[in-house]
């Protein structure tokens, strides 16, 4: 009974161990020294307050992606549209901001708040829209609305919105008043350069907010009704197509989220290619997180600090670059996927 | 504008539906046993990432080819293993495989070449092949006069597919195994191995599609270089309804679609990012118009434990 509920635990960590092995060896076959490359993970990523700053920092876009990834899976729906919401959001962030120049910071925050999440809201309720009415398959929607987000990203950033004077693909600066405090300005011996902001705190309110309205609204239950089961859900009374168009909605608001932490309260501007792939992380993080959660703030620890570290594999290793992360992630997916291989290893134990 | 809309426009969406109808085969024989392949954009991005390193490292476009050909197939092996003998969710588990696209030939490009996003220009592409007679007749010529071997592989690969899958009894176990795996057990067909075969062949076939784009269309691999091409397929292979003639048409209308967009930019004023989303935008309606049409395989995506 104890060893059941703690498999909740052991499972990802057997799998995050694991992929670390097999990460392991491709390094060696690159010509690097594993434990080499995996202390530098530990040592940037933990071992100081800068380090840990960094780790939440970068563990902040990964909770808003990996929230809306688990929230998909919690009606049934994979949504692999993270990117391009979170695109879409941080440009519709972005030109708000400027337009709202002169407003008060009482009423800027809060719009730029809603234009995040309604337009990665929009994003990611389009193809769920098309699941509920046409049955369209949403991972392939999802990626297709990726691609033409990208595409609408970079006609605004190279075209109308491009900041004057500047070879860099950015819009112009947000105004003071649409920018979010650093934590640096709220706890005095914070470093200064550290671009931790308070989108880390609202991500957690969301965390806190997805828990609530999954399991203690009705409105969530319908939702898990539906990720559980389509036919009982309908015979049960509760529209499976109302509750697909809204959870992907919902997802595709919190990818959209991306745009408070690294807009508003990091770059100040829309930089183009900014995201270098959280919403692809944060399908790794939902499912290691196993859709909950508390999972994914706790995946989006992992992934944050493997992203710190990974900065310093360029420094460090000639034969390494950061796409390193994507591979692990890659491979963590692959065994959270197949944890039926990891729960035959474990009850090995159980029974002795 | 409507200078574009000759026979060079045709020729050059043949010549982009390949990578397309092979991936969509693959995806077929996949689905047809009963094994959801979303894997086949990462498939793809492997074959094209393992041909032009091969084809550039050997100097032999061919060695490129059966390199591709067999690291799809390994890679289409490791979602197999996942999604068969361990019963994975075979969307997360193909999921996984497309990630894992995204790093690691960046990876191996960075230790091999000193760059993330680019191999070198490998020195020898796949042959074209000219028509002796036809090519010199004028329409008939610039439609079907010189395209790479590969294109025609393709092509021929569908009434091909169509028997193996119809007319013979490999098929009919395949196609058993993914309308209902309990009676294919029950006559004697091992499930398992039959759809370890159909994952096999979508592997060797979307690499192939792959290894298209780098050694035989281009002529290295660049990052991105499949641009979501294994997920039009699989819209090519719903709207096909799973059959091979009709995932023909759909993989011509997507490559059509391609060769437009690649042909208008510049001629007509609008901004090139917005002709760039047609084919995507393409896919989603076409998708849409589906409702309820197709039959998709009764056991597709549900894992099965065999009796053993």
């Amino acid at each position: 009974m104890v060893l059941k509920k703690l498999e909740v635990l052991i499972l990802p960590l057997v799998s995050v161990f694991a992929a670390g092995l097999v990460g392991a060896i491709l390094i060696f076959a690159v010509g690097e020294n594993p434990l080499a490359v995996y202390w530098i993970f530990f040592k940037s990523s933990i071992f100081s307050i800068n380090g840990i700053g960094y780790t939440l920092f970068y563990a902040t876009p990964l909770i808003f992606t990996g929230l809306s990834v688990a929230f998909g899976f919690r009606c049934g729906l994979f949504n692999i549209g993270a990117e391009g919401q979170l695109y879409i959001a941080a440009m519709a962030v972005a030109i708000t901001g400027i337009w709202m120049d002169g407003w008060s910071a009482w009423v800027v925050i809060p719009v730029c708040f809603v234009v995040s999440f309604v337009g990665g809201g929009i994003w990611g309720g389009i193809p769920g829209l098309l699941k509920a009415k046409f049955g369209g398959h949403e991972v392939i929607n999802t990626i297709m609305m990726n691609m033409i987000a990208f595409a609408l990203v970079n006609y605004l950033v190279v075209g109308p919105f491009h900041r004057k004077g500047t070879q860099i693909l950015e819009t112009e600066f947000i105004p003071e008043a649409a920018r979010i405090p650093r934590i640096h300005e709220l706890i005095p011996f914070i470093p200064k350069t550290l671009p931790l902001n308070m989108g880390f705190a609202i991500a957690l309110l969301a965390c806190l907010a997805t828990y609530l309205i999954l399991w203690k609204t009705r409105w969530g239950y319908e939702i898990r009704a539906v990720g559980i089961s389509n036919s009982v859900s309908t015979y049960a009374g509760i529209s499976v197509n109302k509750n697909m168009v809204l959870a992907m909605f919902i997802a595709g608001g919190f990818a959209g989220m991306v745009a408070i932490s690294e807009v508003m309260g990091y770059r100040y501007t829309f930089h183009d290619s900014f995201s270098g792939g959280v919403g692809f992380i944060g399908i790794a993080v939902a499912l290691l997180g196993r859709n909950h959660p508390v999972g994914v703030i706790l995946a989006a620890l992992l992934f944050g600090a493997l992203i710190r570290g990974s900065l310093f594999l360029d420094l460090n290793f000639d034969n390494l670059s950061k796409d390193l992360v994507m591979v692990l992630q890659g491979i963590i997916v692959l065994f959270v996927a197949t944890d039926k291989l990891f729960k035959k290893i474990l009850s090995v134990f159980r029974i002795g | 504008m409507w200078e574009i809309l000759d026979l060079e426009l045709i020729a050059s969406g043949l010549r982009l539906s390949t990578p397309l109808i092979l991936a969509a085969l693959g995806g077929m024989f996949s689905e047809r046993a009963g094994v959801v392949n979303i894997a086949l954009d990462g498939i793809m991005i492997f074959g094209a990432f393992t041909g032009a390193v091969v084809a550039y490292e050997t100097a032999n476009p061919w060695y490129g080819l059966l390199a591709a050909m067999a690291l799809g197939g390994l890679v289409a092996h490791i979602h197999g293993i996942a999604s068969i003998r361990y019963q994975a969710d075979q969307v997360v588990s193909g999921t996984a495989i497309n990630l894992l696209a995204i790093g690691v030939p960046a990876v191996l490009s960075n230790a091999l070449y000193n760059s993330t996003t680019v191999t070198p220009n490998i020195q020898l592409m796949l042959p074209i092949i000219h028509i002796p007679i036809i090519s010199s007749i004028p329409i008939l010529g610039t439609l079907l006069g010189k395209y790479s071997i590969l294109v025609f592989f393709a092509f021929a690969m569908v009434p091909l597919s169509w028997f193996v899958i119809q007319k013979t009894s490999f098929g009919l176990r395949l196609r058993a195994v993914g309308e209902n795996p309990e009676a294919a057990e029950t006559a004697g067909i091992n499930v398992y191995l039959m759809r370890y075969y159909a994952v096999w062949i979508s592997g060797l076939l979307a690499g192939l599609g792959g290894a298209f784009l780098s050694i035989a269309h281009g002529s290295s691999y660049v990052n991105n270089i499949s641009a979501g091409r294994g997920f039009i397929a699989l819209a090519a292979l719903i709207f096909g309804r799973y059959t091979p003639k009709l995932t023909l048409v759909g993989c011509m209308i997507f490559g059509i679609a391609d060769a437009f967009q690649i042909r208008v930019q510049g001629v007509i004023p609008i901004p090139v990012q917005f002709i760039q989303m047609f084919p995507y935008v393409l896919t989603m309606i076409v998708l849409a118009g589906l409702m309820g049409r197709a039959h998709v395989p009764a056991a597709d995506g549900i894992p099965y434990a065999q009796a053993k």
